[in-house]
């Protein structure tokens, strides 16, 4: 039982520029209310904290603080191997985890030279993979978006459907999310035999589920009454803020680093680049949802390209570089390949020190740097990348869409109602992890 | 395993870069930027495997000569056009074309007129600013900090370019872009809070990821880790940052 007088324990707020912006308000003589928002909400899409300026329902000022999720990945990245380095970068942007070590391991391969040496097989897997992690994303984006709405049915349909593509990279990788899948040359083991078919069962259902969001969402008058011209951006100020993504998109740009600079083979895939010209929080949820169907067309081409090609390698044919061992679900439940096991522990020592040399040395990258940017789920994902010639990384950093385009956050609700925060920020779909790495 | 004593050896003895190698920027050909020597990290202790005769020249590419391939002629034609007519003739310190990247070293105080000529001219249109990056290069003596910057076109083919601009440790100014690309805002602030690189008219230049009373700027090379020891029967494992690694 609560006693009242826990009940009624007084809480005061203090830290950061608290004190400065009420004292200001004060001396001002102005009927502001200064509302802190977060870093604990359960709308501000992890822990970010927005410190509003309030004039009755009227936002006059947002402020967004950031950092509550700083854990150093890029300097973590510093004392560590090349390839472990991918299983960094897949934890920053957690929502679409595959996407952050895509980027990290294009960058690497393009810093390394191999980018036209990794096989075939890796390159549509790697497309299925991210095409797949960008549906999740943008799952995760419209449901989260309609149970702030107040519509938890609309996150229920979105995670339902999400559900599947983190069974399938779970199947495929061993791991539903921040799953280091990609390495540096390949991926880190090929498809299980059942996967395809596995998901070639899912596939319409998931192409349903997203119908059923879309009959529920976007002829919704309440939806739209929320969305239509709320949080408007046009290109210019989205040119300014270097706004990349489906906000963008939204503004009416095209701009889509699969089409305007294809990577993995891009190219080789029929789709569609998804705009609308309404620059709001609406048109930026159109594109999503018309992107996720763009993207179901690419795995379903995917699925095509995989079964046509049959076996092959999925990790780069240069010993100095593939990472040696094998993968597989032992007796034991765990996942060394006994075959492999055997070999370097019975068979041959040359395979043992081959192994032990790269799993604790690693591999080398010719000293310079090299920049590689994809189009992520939130929008263009940048990784620069500088080698001193080493076994580590000199320099990793990640230009994150959500970090970026966190910054239209003021643009996006100042002058607008108390209620539009939530929408405008559920819009621009910052993942905290990502953010502040 | 080895004594902590010689992780912390391998840091302090043996032979370190020596600085006289590197070459001026002018240089055409590969810039040397550390001789290392040995394979496993560990200097000044009995050599049994052979492996400390090894030597080994890090080279980051020079200064690249014409034609540079593909587009960048062009954009450096324009660039170089447009620099001329303020009389910034020396404003290009070298351009670097290595893995089809672009890079044009930029003379800091040039840099907010490079920037709004990239911008603006029509032949070049970097429209999209993808932020700011550092580099800490300890090495480098009074060229320490790197700023890299990398721009999209939007107009043009979505090209993308990168300016880098240097700047001592003990003056550790360049000039903001944010006027020119708003967007550079948050950029400017982390690099700052990482790097303590001080973008001059910055309107609110403060630390973003780190706490504001934070001491220090964590991603130079300088900066400590602060990692505690581990300890497994009577041996320590020190932090990453003083184990011994590969050189």
């Amino acid at each position: 039982m609560t006693s009242l007088d826990e009940a009624t324990e007084e809480f005061v707020a203090f830290g950061g520029d608290w004190d400065e912006i009420a004292q200001e308000l004060a001396r001002r003589k102005e009927e502001r209310v200064v509302v802190n928002m977060g870093p604990q909400h359960p709308s501000t899409h992890g822990v970010l904290r927005l410190v509003l300026e309030l004039d009755g329902e009227t936002v006059r000022e947002t402020r967004v603080a950031l950092g509550f999720l700083h854990t150093g990945i890029e300097k973590t990245m510093e004392y560590r191997t090349w390839a472990q380095g991918s299983a960094l970068a897949t934890r920053m942007d957690y929502v679409a985890s595959i996407m952050n070590e895509a980027a990290y391991c294009f960058a690497v391969e393009k810093l390394a030279g191999i980018t036209d040496r990794i096989p075939p097989r890796a390159q549509v897997i790697r497309v299925l993979m991210m095409e797949l992690a960008r549906v999740s994303s943008h799952l995760v984006c419209l449901g989260s978006a309609g149970n702030e709405l107040g519509g938890t049915t609309l996150m229920t349909i979105a995670f339902r459907e999400r559900e599947q593509v983190l069974r399938f990279f779970e199947m495929v990788t061993g791991q539903r999310m921040n799953n280091a899948y990609f390495r540096p040359g390949g991926v880190s083991q090929d498809l299980p035999p059942e996967a395809l078919g596995w998901l070639k069962g899912v596939y319409r259902s998931m192409v349903r589920g997203m119908d059923d969001f879309d009959n529920m969402v976007m002829v919704n008058p309440i939806w739209k009454a929320r969305t239509l011209g709320i949080g408007v951006l046009n290109l210019s100020a989205c040119m300014a803020l270097g706004i990349t993504g489906p906000m963008v998109r939204a503004a009416g740009l095209p701009l889509d680093l699969r089409k305007d600079k294809p990577y993995c083979g891009y190219e080789n895939y029929d789709f569609e680049i998804c705009t609308t010209d309404t620059a709001d929080v609406y048109g930026r949820y159109l594109v999503r949802s018309n992107e996720m169907r763009e993207s179901m067309k690419i795995i379903a081409q995917c699925v095509d390209k995989l079964e046509a090609m049959g076996e092959g390698p999925v990790m780069i044919e240069d010993p100095a570089i593939a990472w040696p061992a094998k993968l597989e679900i032992g007796p034991d439940g765990q996942g060394q390949s006994h075959e492999h096991v055997k070999e370097i522990m019975a068979t041959s020592m040359e395979s043992l020190i081959h192994h032990f040399k790269l799993v604790t040395e690693g591999f080398r990258v010719p000293a310079g740097q090299a920049f590689h940017a994809i189009e992520h789920a939130k929008g263009v994902y940048g990784v620069h990348v500088v080698s001193d010639g080493g076994t580590r990384p000199y320099r990793v950093h990640m230009r994150e869409p959500s970090y970026n385009n966190l910054q239209s956050m003021s643009a996006l609700c100042d002058g607008g109602t108390i209620s539009d925060v939530v929408v405008c920020l559920a819009s621009i779909d910052p993942v905290m992890g990502g953010v502040d790495r | 395993m080895s004594a902590p004593t010689d992780h912390n050896a391998g840091q302090d003895a043996g032979p370190r870069p020596s600085q006289e190698l590197t070459p001026g920027p002018q240089s055409g050909g590969p810039e040397v930027t550390e001789v290392r020597h040995g394979a496993f990290g560990v200097h000044g202790s009995g050599d049994t495997s052979g492996f400390g005769g090894l030597t080994r020249l890090a080279q980051i590419p020079g200064s690249s000569g014409r034609p540079y391939g593909g587009w960048h002629d062009a954009v450096v034609d324009a660039l170089v056009e447009d620099l001329a007519g303020e009389g910034l003739t020396e404003a290009i310190e070298k351009v670097v074309v290595d893995r089809e990247e672009l890079t044009l070293f930029i003379r800091r105080q040039d840099l907010v007129a490079v920037a709004r000529f990239l911008r603006d001219d029509q032949d070049l249109r970097f429209e999209l600013s993808l932020g700011v990056n550092g580099v800490h290069y300890p090495q480098d003596r009074g060229r320490e900090l790197h700023a890299v910057y990398h721009l999209m076109s939007v107009t043009h083919d979505r090209r993308i370019i990168r300016l880098e601009v240097t700047a001592p440790d003990e003056d550790p100014h360049i000039p903001s872009l944010f006027d020119l690309y708003p967007t550079q805002d948050w950029h400017e602030r982390e690099t700052y809070d990482m790097f303590g690189i001080v973008f001059d008219g910055h309107p609110d230049l403060t630390r973003i990821l780190m706490p504001t009373d934070w001491i220090g700027h964590p991603q130079r090379k300088d900066y400590p880790l602060g990692g505690v020891d581990v300890q497994f029967k009577g041996a320590s494992t020190p932090p990453p940052d003083q184990r011994r690694s590969y050189s």
